[in-house]
């Protein structure tokens, strides 16, 4: 067991990745000497050269291109894209090549491409710089998304998405780089598609990820103080998405609510809100609840970043009104 | 710093080579099987759209002969003769744009997706310009295992003007990367002139800014692409990195089946006509006199067309589960 960070446990899981397959490596803008922007590659570079810790020119269309060519004649790159929001400049090789080059070719080609990005509001980066761009690619089949909340989390996923032979897009939240965990040998076995209770609880079921999954479990250990008694699950990945852990929670509480540091519109949370409904009509004793973010762009400073992503205190109050309606 | 190719200096202007009549048969089976599929899609036997390149042959031909197998190649939409160039079966060509169980990519694809990884057609690209990176990729998989293998990205003028050639071009050069960039001149970028959509006449020119070689050839001589090729994949081979080539030609046809291309200049297309790549090649071969005759190579080649045609054409359609099939390697 080794005590690290959320920052720190990137480098040591790409580190490990690339020990184990001479095919893995690292493309990305300052990943390099530099260590990345955020110092998630730091020591790499050291370890690994400039063959398989590539620095690139600002140019995200490439990185993702080269990766994607690179990785179906046999290499298994990770590319980073130094902040989710950059997807906006590379989005048709993510749409249009990276997700579709396996199914238009009658699956000639394997593509294991892990694209790593920092995700998420909370930091003060503002509008550009702090979207919760998981939401853009859930209506592209052919992406897998994982989402780690934890440190655990973050290095078993990483591992997975690298060894996995499909497109994985990991999300990094870079409100989270402080927060400490542990790593151990059966950290490895996270796969896809296989979600985490948090907490065990008999009136509500709470769905959330990131940074708003460790605020859930804050709202939660102050709605048990009041009575109510709450599940919290993180599903880890959105595609694919554990339904059956959510579901199977929703048979025993009979409520849910989702939390998400996103707009409702083309969520995952609505995704999630209208698949349970549809498949699980008869379980709801009360109507499903999405806590997210206000439909606006994140704002900058911090009393307005503050009021657009859901609160503890929002939390606790709306589940509130879940359990009692 | 650009580096200087010494110039190709070998044309049809010196005759037909040897193995001219390879090139040539190549070329007639391009020419007829776009021919081909323009019926097909006449008789309502092909979906959506169709971007067909008779008159631009002797590129796909010539870049193509410069090859290896293990060398790669990806092209555009307008990509069915570069696919077949490269080597893919011209049944199985058929099979995917008729939307076939037994086409390249099982149906799946289509005109616009041509694809066969297996003779290192990687890919045709209907977005422009797209494949320019992906090609960088595959450059940088031979680069990293020192394979010496070359990747190749066909593409159109009008790819120079997005932004996925810039970077290409400038991140393959900072790696000196085993890539040739071939631009495939045909005028038009879809309905548009050259002219009125970039400020400069020789497309070669843009080799500058990315401090590599850029070379021009006459992409309706095919010995001429040719060697030109050859020149670029020699360098790419043993790691002086990328090449930038401008092959002149022309789009015979419209942008795609529903362009009847009235848009050009009166005369414009008689005077390519004049030069069209399958003459140009076919006189030389006869003032050559050496050669089988030029109709004997393109009569092979017509029963050859119809031989693979009637293949396709008894290729099953697809089962329609197989569309929930091959968006990912493993279950999701």
């Amino acid at each position: 067991m080794t005590q690290i960070n959320y920052r720190k446990v990137i480098a040591v899981a790409i580190a490990d990745a690339m020990r184990a397959d001479p095919d893995v490596f690292l493309i990305g803008e300052d990943v390099g000497a530099a260590g990345g922007a955020f110092k998630t590659t730091a020591g790499l570079f050291e370890e690994f050269g400039p063959r398989r810790v590539r620095d690139t020119p600002i140019s995200e269309q490439a990185i993702v291109g080269t990766a994607i060519g690179a990785a179906m004649t046999g290499l298994r790159p990770i590319a980073e894209i130094m902040f989710a929001d950059f997807a906006g400049v590379c989005f048709d090789q993510l749409a249009n090549q990276l997700a579709k080059y396996r199914y238009m070719t009658g699956g000639q080609v394997r593509l294991p491409v892990t694209v790593r990005m920092a995700n998420g509001a909370g930091a003060g980066f503002a509008a550009q710089h702090s979207q919760p761009a998981e939401n853009w690619f859930l209506n592209i089949p052919g992406l897998k998304i994982a989402v780690p909340g934890t440190v655990e989390d973050l290095y078993g996923l990483l591992r997975t998405a690298i060894a996995d032979d499909d497109p994985v897009l990991v999300f990094e939240h870079k409100n989270l780089f402080a927060l400490k965990g542990e790593v151990s040998a059966d950290t490895l076995a996270i796969p896809l598609g296989k979600a985490t209770v948090v907490r065990e609880g008999t009136d509500v079921t709470i769905v959330a990820i990131q940074q708003m999954r460790h605020r859930a479990a804050e709202a939660a250990d102050q709605l048990a103080a009041e009575g109510i008694s709450a599940t919290v699950i993180d599903p880890r990945t959105l595609v694919p998405f554990d339904d059956e852990a959510v579901a199977d929670s929703l048979r025993r509480t009979h409520r849910l609510a989702v939390v998400q540091e996103a707009p409702h519109g083309g969520s995952w949370g609505a995704s999630l809100v209208a698949r349970m409904t549809a498949d699980n009509f008869t379980l709801f004793d009360a109507p499903p609840l999405v806590i997210g973010a206000d439909e606006t762009p994140v704002p900058y400073s911090p009393g307005l970043e503050d009021a657009w992503l859901p609160s503890v205190s929002r939390i606790v109050s709306e589940v509130r009104k879940l359990v009692t309606w | 710093m650009p580096v200087e190719l010494s110039p190709a200096t070998a044309s049809l202007a010196g005759g037909a080579p040897e193995g001219a009549a390879d090139l040539l048969r190549q070329m007639w089976r391009i020419r007829l099987f776009e021919n081909t599929v323009m019926d097909l899609f006449t008789r309502g036997l092909v979906r959506g759209s169709t971007h067909l390149c008779q008159g631009q042959e002797a590129v796909s031909v010539g870049a193509c002969a410069a090859l290896r197998p293990s060398d790669t190649m990806t092209c555009t939409y307008r990509g069915h003769g570069a696919v077949i160039a490269k080597g893919a079966p011209l049944d199985a060509c058929f099979g995917e744009i008729l939307g076939r169980a037994g086409g390249l990519c099982g149906g799946k694809g289509g005109s616009m997706h041509l694809t066969d990884v297996s003779v290192g057609a990687l890919g045709s690209n209907a977005i422009v310009g797209a494949h320019l990176p992906i090609s960088v990729g595959a450059a940088l998989t031979s680069s990293y295992h020192g394979r010496g293998d070359v990747s190749v990205a066909i593409f159109g003028d009008g790819a120079t003007n997005i932004g996925a050639f810039h970077e290409s071009l400038n991140m393959a050069s900072v790696w000196r990367l085993p890539v040739v960039f071939l631009i495939e001149n045909n005028q038009y970028g879809e309905y548009s002139p050259l002219r009125s959509t970039t400020p400069i006449d020789r497309l070669a020119d843009r080799a500058a800014g990315y401090g590599m070689p850029g070379e021009y050839v006459d992409g309706n001589d095919v010995v001429a692409v040719h060697a030109v090729m050859e020149a670029a994949v020699a360098r790419a081979r043993v790691g002086q990195g990328p090449t930038l080539i401008e092959a002149d030609t022309y789009r015979q046809v419209g942008h795609s089946r529903s362009d009847p291309a009235t848009y050009r200049p009166a005369g414009e297309l008689d005077r390519w006509l004049a030069r069209d790549p399958i003459t140009l090649l076919s006189d030389a071969m006869r003032a050559g006199g050496a050669h089988p005759p030029p109709e004997d190579v393109e009569r092979e080649a017509a029963a050859e067309v119809d031989a693979a045609l009637r293949r396709a054409m008894d290729m099953p359609e697809p089962d329609p589960a197989s569309r929930l099939r091959d968006v990912y390697g493993a279950a999701a």
